[in-house]
């Protein structure tokens, strides 16, 4: 097995046309911890989605050798006043074993309860959701995604609005994830977090800035270009004619020829 | 008192047929509309049970006021809006409110033109309020049916409806389910409103639904027994209202549901999550 886990191809994602993550290209190592940087709208999330293949690439490809994906989104996307407890959500992770009929086993119990107090929530298991501070919830989730099992994680912002010591705690827990040989990517917005512990860096500002180890990516000049992109949309901005050697044609991230020739015209 | 309570049910097959059917509605329609709730789609129930009235009026101009016509009508109607409305609130940026709005309407406004087309308004007052008291044996065994098939539905998908209600975008990411069991969840919603259209007419048989089940939610935090407490409550309704209906010659659709809204609005102001509960909030706490 190559120890390679995703490689991207001139990877582009976008909405309605326009680019949110632009011609990426590279890959991820196996077992290697990455921070994606950049500023708001840069295409993090973005990214994450089109991995996860929640989100269709507008052109590119996104190979990826994983038996098991753990996606864990920005929490607004999930309903806290359901009338669930924690032991509801957190069983969620073992779907991708267990599926939809498929009985929890002893064993699974054993092995939630376990989860539960790696993330420091030992005897939250009856408690309803709605009880739980945004940090307990944020554990919650990390025990969920440690009951996943999966050897690629995708984590986006995983670290808003939780306090210092929670970070650590989650942090910590990431790592052991990866001395385990799992893949984990993780969507950061602390700088200094990702100097002090990711050791790779993909730094995007909708087309990727810099991607490598840490030091070298995370340099003042390299953060001065990634906040100097524009992020707002361009109904004007022409469209991109790159080519690409595989495909032999320009592609298009919009719709279809008569448009974009329009378009092509008055720009 | 024996024979004031019981007297109506013993007597007279009608009243046992009305009480048969209403409360195996009851088991089958309540915990749907738990979901319903859950979902933040409780006007969903109110806008299905109007859309399928141009099927049952259709099916009224063809074959007058039979039972499986007029089913077969509303629930084809009731399927294609469902659908259609899902459908376009999967593939573009519309929530789904605004497009069950919008086939909703589009619906009843062919189904009151239909009906005033050939019928009078007394029939059309006959479609849209039912008539419990008139089951016969076709309609039973259909209510049954519809009740034993939601079950199934429901205790086959339970885990996909809770984790497409809780977290859809984390059901996504590890399962293709999430669109099919919602389109499913549909096809009960309509399912249990045709069912209650025979019962109760198309007006009010979202009430037994949707009642039941936004009063247990003043009772409960946990989505098993707030069914199992909503199933009480439309079961409760159904008997008081017949009797009632029955003792002050009222009609039996309404009564049910007059009964229903009144046990909510009792759940409302007393219940453990209720007004009064969160009024009256004792100074007496645990330190930890």
């Amino acid at each position: 097995m190559s120890d390679i886990c995703l490689e991207f191809k001139n990877f582009t994602l976008g909405y309605q046309g326009h680019a949110a993550v632009h011609h990426l290209s590279g890959d991820v190592q196996r077992g290697s911890l990455t921070a994606i940087a950049g500023a708001n709208g840069s295409g993090k999330s973005t990214l994450l989605k089109g991995i996860a293949g929640i989100l269709k690439p507008i052109s590119g490809t996104c190979s990826s050798r994983f038996n098991r994906l753990a996606y864990l989104p920005q929490q607004s996307e999930l309903d806290r006043t359901f009338p669930a407890r924690v032991i509801d959500i957190v069983s969620l992770g073992f779907w991708q074993r267990r599926g939809l009929l498929g009985r929890l086993t002893p064993e699974d119990m054993v092995d939630l309860g376990n989860s539960l107090e790696s993330v420091g929530l030992a005897g939250f298991e009856k408690r309803p959701l709605d009880s739980l501070s945004g940090g307990q919830m944020q554990r919650a989730l990390f025990a969920r995604t440690m009951l996943q099992d999966a050897d690629l994680i995708l984590l986006d912002e995983p670290f808003n609005a939780v306090d210092a010591r929670t970070i650590s705690d989650l942090v910590t827990l990431v790592k052991g994830w990866v001395a385990e040989g799992r893949t984990v990517l993780c969507v950061l917005h602390d700088h200094s977090l990702v100097r002090e512990h990711f050791p790779q860096t993909l730094l995007l500002a909708r087309k990727p800035v810099s991607w490598g180890s840490t030091v070298d990516v995370m340099t003042s000049d390299n953060l001065t270009r990634a906040r100097g992109f524009q992020e707002a949309w361009d109904e004007r901005s022409g469209w991109c004619e790159e080519r690409l050697p595989t495909e032999g044609h320009g592609h298009q991230h919009g719709l279809s020829g008569p448009i974009e020739k329009k378009v092509a015209a008055r720009v | 008192m024996f024979e004031y309570l019981f007297g109506p049910f013993v007597q007279y097959g009608f009243m046992q047929r009305a009480l048969f059917g209403s409360l195996i509605l009851s088991i089958s329609c309540a915990p749907v509309g738990v979901f319903l709730m859950l979902r933040r789609m409780s006007l969903t129930g109110d806008a299905m049970s109007h859309a399928i009235l141009p099927g049952a009026a259709l099916s009224f101009l063809f074959f007058g006021l039979e039972i499986i016509p007029m089913t077969v009508g509303g629930l084809a109607v009731g399927l294609l809006v469902a659908l259609g409305s899902g459908l376009v609130s999967r593939f573009t940026v519309q929530k789904e409110d605004a497009s069950m709005a919008a086939f909703y309407l589009i619906s009843l406004a062919i189904g009151v033109l239909i009906v005033s087309w050939k019928g009078s308004s007394v029939d059309l007052m006959h479609v849209l309020f039912g008539s419990v008291l008139a089951l016969n044996n076709a309609a039973l065994a259909l209510i049954a049916g519809i009740a034993v098939t939601t079950y199934i539905v429901l205790l086959i998908f339970w885990r996909g409806l809770v984790a497409e209600c809780l977290d859809p975008l984390f059901l996504r990411s590890v399962s293709r389910i999430g669109g099919p069991v919602h389109l499913l969840f549909l096809v009960l919603v309509v399912l249990n409103l045709v069912g209650g259209f025979q019962a109760l007419g198309t007006l009010l048989s979202v009430g037994l639904m949707m009642l039941p089940a936004v009063g247990a939610r003043f009772w409960s935090n946990d989505v098993r027994s707030l069914c199992v407490i909503a199933v009480a409550i439309a079961m409760a309704s159904s008997v008081c209202g017949l009797l009632l209906s029955y003792h002050a010659s009222m009609p039996s659709g309404p009564a049910i549901i007059s009964i229903a809204g009144a046990i909510y609005l009792f759940s409302a102001l007393v219940g453990r999550r209720g007004v009064l509960a969160s009024l009256l909030v004792s100074g007496r706490h645990k330190t930890a």
